[in-house]
């Protein structure tokens, strides 16, 4: 059986609240817990395949032209070398997110530095990767290529669908009693999972099994079939454990595909993994972009003008581009509104989704923007912010589904004890260290997305939850676990979830912030379906069931399932669908920061001593996980404040710091005990079970309350992201 | 990583032998084998030293104490005799790198460390030092950690270490044996080069010379800082760091001495500006003239040009804490 | 090839392998012990530690043939799903992760870094170099900060330790 159900119209049900169970929400400790910290899990290199040998890339080192010659038998003399690989179907590019078809094929091209152009294979990884190495490749050089985004001659396009101008900002800009007009630039990220991407591929007559790493299989599996000219009922891939994706394993990775070309050709299991310098070029990166915002207010402080008009960049014939201006478009009022995005085509590693994309650097850079506005403006920033929240959206007359944005600054403000800081800016010392005080809102779409989940209640009265979702360290198996224990009345010990199996029911993999709600949700219809078919069975009606503990019933009364069953299983699919309230109502996510830095005063060195991130997304399904993935989202934006810069040589495009060592991620010194306050909130237009995404919700717009805490600490405005010591040394105090 | 036969040194003269004959030493291995992978170095032979009677740290006839070339970095911040007499050079250490790091890495082995430059590190990118006459990339690149001071027109890089900077403030030996079996002492500035027209060699080592100990004279009177500068709290190299030891007597400095990490090819030491600092009484005009004295020839390339005004501010915030009436040892 | 004796997790092991072999890359691709994780593969990231004769260390950036005869120690010898040290507990009870692939690191890593602690060692944030009187948060993230984790999943993971090493003390 399976349960339907299209989100046309709100669901007021608020079903989860009334479960006797009650464990939806809790902060119950991952199911997966106990695998992990053991180091039980299988990720992606781990499992125990016979047989099975090495692959390892080969990268380009041009950034433009053609590969004329590999010179293969100068490593196939060595007779642990099995194979050389520079087939046609190799890919040039990772899949972006959702595409469902294979990326740009055929490795001769070479398209940017550090591009995928062959595949070694030997008996061992250390044969493989010495081989790859030495391999012979000669090239031909195309002379055109473009690495500098601003560069006069760099060729630039503007998305048709993502250009706004409504009113007139000039004239707004003009008219204003405050406005703020600048530039900043935010550089390129990478998503830096910790386990480098991996696939192993083996073949059984036509079959092909896939273990890797990725977010998404219900698309993987299509990309996959798509890149190898094969049927995807040909394919299983598998993902049960992922170490982390933040956007680079949404689509297909080039690692995949060698996998399964050379396993075929050899006719043995091949296992390939990208080096972490592979993972930095030859993946996804955040493109970098320039962002010109201009603000126009009242005396009031209420918004006339917004205007937000961004470069990004990303290779030619990539549709996908950093959707900088997400938020922006519902965040605040102002009706005259010119809002852009141009994309500059330049050969660099391939621009993708890295956690957030849009509102990651969007919101980080409209929140310096609007601190900017109410400094100028000798307003507080919180009741800025809470004076341009809109009542319908700016541009489309539609309304907002639930939104917690002014609870958020308040709550915030309060617990943080804002009106407590000292308003002056650089006005503050401790020893060698100025102190100072900032914050910023957040915000992000939220989206529904297709779902389907398999439940099982078996005969013993326990329950299985299957689906090719993924958990790639967000909590699935946790909130799943906890929807189905709920809704049929099991211990969490009683229900298991099976994840990333593309031979369960196709999920909606891990991005966007959409798998807990859209899974979830699949879970949640596939037990409706269940607990009716209980009713029957025991004759009552599905709303009138109690079901707890592994029983029907209560009191005396109460009817152990086993016994209910009567040795038969019962299972039912669910399957949720994006509807019109996705489309009629603005859905998003929204919360704010409020952070404490240090900026010393001698070497310009920032630390963020306190932060505080309160989030309105919903019903939390656990506030455990969900907690998590805030302090996730607001180190990551301390990251993007401080320390992360993809750093491009503009001779070549190739990046420069491709490592762990000299791209700066936080290490825990970097991070204070952050706080994280979740708002009690049922979205009933977003998802059956009320609850919105968090994943990403945490990073969009922390790095702002860091920068904008250096401005209250120095009087120093950074609007050249990261506030690295260089950029505050100049307007430090003389030494 | 190119295939090489592995051996382990019974001796001392057996691994001198082995190095003379085109063997490369290998101890903590952090670097070595981190350069391996990427074949940026490809040894033909390894022979492993770790097994060596090297592990002590012991006091030397004239007070002072021996560092055995094999002691691991965590042992010599940890050891008692270091922490109190030397605090510099234990918090030179801990400065460093991570924990598991500092647990393998050893005494030898860290002035041995080779620079980060991120094209050195790159096969695919010219590199004079990694392969002599191809060039520098990182001269008109991103030279965001590059030196400012002693470069040359064939390379920029910079000698990334703390512990060393700290050995160079306190006027440390190496105590080094040679395949003969002679052992010599050369005094840690003489010991890194700078890269001139042969960025190639880091150091003056020879073939078949291992590293035996570091010789730390007997402690000094004076205010011990070590000060770091990096792009993030923990676990990154030094933008800049200073090590300095200051005595004062009474309101005048008695003596100091400045090593400099982060900026050139080697720990820098400048004792013209100790010198001028000598005898005179602390004041903001003296440390900026010891500012401008230290970096009278510093020359940036662009992504590194904050580095100069940073090694002013530094230094003399370092000689305010340390000759601040009342320092303490 | 090398033939080396490892004893791990309190059993010899006789591992025959071409001399380039990491440690990490022995207990992963020879010896079927894959709960030690690579994550840069460079000692970058700390989500290869392992506890060796004692000490936690980057195996990524040793050869299994320099440990002959060495004792060491990786997560599977620190405890199981269904018998976990109070560590592990406790990174479990915090949320001290989310993907768990850095996890073992951290896990392997405190439990050294905990003794580091208990026989005195100071690090870079104490104030005395005589080693801090107990494990405050600045001193725990400090001494684990070799161990990187994207989910940053930080002050969890300094909760867990500060629990776990409270208990032990």
């Amino acid at each position: 059986m399976t349960a339907h159900q299209k989100m046309d119209k709100p669901d007021t049900r608020n079903r989860l609240d009334d479960m006797r169970q009650g464990l939806v929400g809790k902060p119950m400790d991952r199911p997966d817990g106990p695998l992990k910290v053991s180091g039980q899990a299988t990720y992606a290199h781990e499992w125990d395949i016979p047989d099975m040998v090495y692959g390892v890339l080969v990268r380009a080192t041009i950034s433009k032209g053609r590969v004329t010659d590999v010179e293969s038998d100068r490593i196939l003399a060595d007779e642990a070398v099995h194979a050389v690989i520079t087939d046609d179907r190799l890919l040039r590019r990772p899949a972006q997110g959702g595409a469902n078809e294979a990326p740009p094929q055929g490795s001769k091209q070479v398209d940017y530095f550090g591009q995928p152009i062959a595949l070694v294979v030997a008996d061992t990884f250390e044969q493989a990767r010495h081989a790859a190495n030495i391999l012979p490749i000669s090239y031909e050089t195309e002379g055109n290529a473009a690495f500098d985004p601003e560069a006069a001659d760099t060729e630039t396009d503007t998305p048709e669908d993502d250009q706004l101008d409504q009113g007139d900002l000039d004239q707004a800009m003009r008219d204003a009693a405050f406005t703020v007009d600048q530039v900043y630039h935010t550089p390129g990220h990478n998503s830096a999972a910790m386990e480098p991407h991996c696939a192993i591929a083996s073949w059984e007559g036509d079959k092909l099994t896939l273990r890797g790493s990725y977010q998404m299989l219900n698309f993987n599996i299509n990309e996959l079939a798509d890149a190898l000219h094969i049927s995807p009922d040909n394919i299983r891939m598998l993902s049960p454990y992922v170490g982390g994706g933040f956007g680079s394993k949404l689509g297909l990775s080039p690692e995949a595909v060698a996998a399964a070309i050379a396993a075929k050709d050899i006719g043995r299991p091949v296992c390939v993994a990208l080096s972490r310098q592979q993972v930095f070029e030859a993946t996804m990166r955040r493109s970098e972009t320039r962002q010109h915002v201009r603000l126009a207010c009242g005396e009031d402080g209420i918004l006339t003008g917004l205007g937000h008009e961004c470069l990004v960049s990303n290779l030619p014939g990539e549709e996908f581009y950093e959707p900088v201006t997400q938020a922006t478009h519902f965040l605040y009022g102002g009706e005259n509104r010119k809002l852009g995005i141009e994309v500059a085509r330049l050969n660099r590693t391939c621009g993708g989704s890295v956690r957030a994309p849009g509102e990651a650097v969007g919101m980080q850079v409209l929140e310096n923007a609007m601190d900017e506005l109410a400094e100028a403006a000798g307003i507080d920033p919180v009741e800025l912010r809470k004076r341009n929240i809109p009542e319908q959206h700016p541009e489309k007359d539609i309304p907002y589904s639930s939104r917690r944005f002014t609870e958020a600054l308040d709550e915030g403000a309060k617990l943080f004890g804002w009106d407590k800081r000292n308003r002056k800016p650089g006005a503050t010392r401790e020893g060698d260290w100025l102190i100072g005080h900032g914050m910023a809102g957040a915000a992000r779409i939220n989206v529904l997305s297709e779902a389907k989940a398999k439940v099982t209640l078996l005969a013993d009265g326990s329950a299985v939850v299957e689906t090719d979702m993924t958990d790639i360290g967000t909590g699935t198996y946790a909130i799943l676990t906890q929807i189905a224990c709920d809704m049929l009345g099991l211990p969490a010990d009683k229900v298991e979830t099976r994840l990333g199996d593309t031979d369960f029911p196709a999920g909606p993999g891990s991005g966007g912030s959409w798998g807990a709600s859209s899974s979830g949700s699949a879970v949640f219809l596939a037990c409706e379906e269940i607990r009716k078919q209980l009713a029957d069975k025991l004759g009552s009606k599905e709303a009138d069931l109690t079901l707890a503990d592994g029983k029907a019933g209560t009191g005396d009364k109460a009817r152990p399932f086993a016994e209910i069953l009567d040795g038969k299983e019962i299972s039912a699919i669910g399957h949720i669908e994006p509807g019109k309230t996705m489309e009629d109502w603005q859905q998003a996510t929204y919360g704010s920061y409020f952070a404490e830095v240090a900026v010393n005063a001698v070497t310009g060195e920032t630390r963020v001593k306190r932060m505080l991130g309160v989030f309105g997304a919903g019903r939390i399904l656990n506030e455990k996980t969900a907690t998590s993935q805030c302090y996730g989202g607001m180190i990551w934006g301390i990251g993007s404040a401080l320390t992360e810069e993809l750093a491009f040589d503009n001779r070549d495009g190739h990046i420069v710091n491709h490592d762990l060592a000299e791209y700066h991620i936080p290490v825990n010194l970097d991070v204070p005990q952050i706080e994280v306050v979740l708002l009690k909130e049922r979205d009933e237009f977003a998802s059956p079970i009320q609850a919105k995404g968090i994943g990403e919700l945490g990073i969009c717009g922390a790095a702002a309350a860091v920068t904008n805490a250096i401005y209250n600490a120095t009087a120093i405005r950074v609007r050249d992201y990261p506030a690295t010591l260089d950029k505050l040394l100049v307007g430090l105090p003389d030494e | 990583m190119k295939s090489f036969d592995y051996a382990r040194a019974a001796d001392r003269a057996d691994a001198t032998a082995q190095a003379a004959n085109s063997a490369t030493f290998i101890a903590g291995g952090t670097n070595l084998l981190d350069l391996m992978k990427l074949e940026v170095m490809t040894p033909d032979r390894l022979v492993d030293i770790n097994r060596l009677d090297l592990s002590e740290i012991s006091a030397t006839d004239d007070g002072g104490l021996r560092i055995g070339a094999l002691v691991t970095n965590s042992d010599c911040a940890a050891d008692k005799r270091i922490r109190s007499d030397y605090p510099l050079l234990s918090r030179a250490i801990l400065a460093g790198a991570s924990g598991q790091l500092r647990n393998k890495a050893t005494t030898g082995g860290n002035l041995c460390q080779r620079t980060r430059c991120y094209y050195f590190y790159d096969t695919a990118m010219p590199c004079n030092k990694r392969d002599p006459g191809s060039g520098c990339q990182a001269m008109n690149g991103f030279n965001r950690i590059h030196a400012i001071l002693g470069a040359s027109d064939a390379c920029i890089a910079t000698y990334p270490g703390d512990m060393a900077v700290a050995m160079t403030a306190l006027d440390s030996q190496i105590e080094i044996e040679n395949s003969a079996g002679e052992i010599r002492l050369v005094p840690i500035q003489e010991f890194h080069l700078l890269p001139g027209d042969h960025p190639e060699k880091d150091n003056i080592l020879e073939p078949g010379d291992l590293i035996t100990a570091v010789i730390l004279p007997p402690p000094v009177d004076g205010k011990q800082i070590y000060q770091k500068v990096r792009d993030r709290a923990s676990y990154a190299f030094a933008l800049c760091s200073v090590a300095a030891i200051v005595k004062m007597d009474g309101d005048t400095i008695a003596s100091a001495a400045l090593a400099f990490g982060g900026l050139a090819h080697k720990p820098w030491r400048d004792k013209t500006v100790e010198k001028l600092l000598v005898g005179q009484q602390p004041s903001a005009e003296l440390f900026g003239q010891a500012a401008d004295q230290l970096l009278e020839e510093a020359q940036g390339y662009g992504s590194n040009d904050f580095k100069i005004p940073l090694t002013r501010r530094v230094l003399i915030s370092v000689l305010k804490e340390a000759t601040q009436a009342g320092a303490a040892a | 090839m090398e033939t080396t004796e490892l004893v791990i997790n309190g059993k010899t092991h006789e591992l025959r392998a071409d001399s380039r072999v990491t440690l990490l890359d022995a207990l992963r691709n020879h010896l079927e012990l894959t709960g030690t994780k690579k994550g840069c593969d460079h000692g970058q990231c700390g989500a290869c530690t392992v506890i060796v004769e004692g000490r936690r260390i980057n195996s990524c950036l040793t050869l299994a043939c320099m440990h002959d005869g060495d004792e060491i120690t990786t997560i599977e010898g620190i405890g199981q799903p269904d018998n976990l040290s109070a560590l592990q507990s406790a990174f479990v009870a915090h949320d001290g992760f989310q993907c768990g692939y850095c996890t073992p690191g951290q896990i392997c890593s405190a439990t050294a870094m905990i003794e580091e602690a208990k026989a005195g060692w100071p690090s870079f944030v104490s104030d005395d170099l005589e080693g801090p009187e107990e494990l405050s948060n600045e001193e725990i993230s400090e001494r684990m900060s070799g161990n990187l984790c994207r989910c940053a999943a930080y002050p969890n993971i300094v909760n867990a330790i500060r629990q776990a090493a409270g208990e032990q003390s």
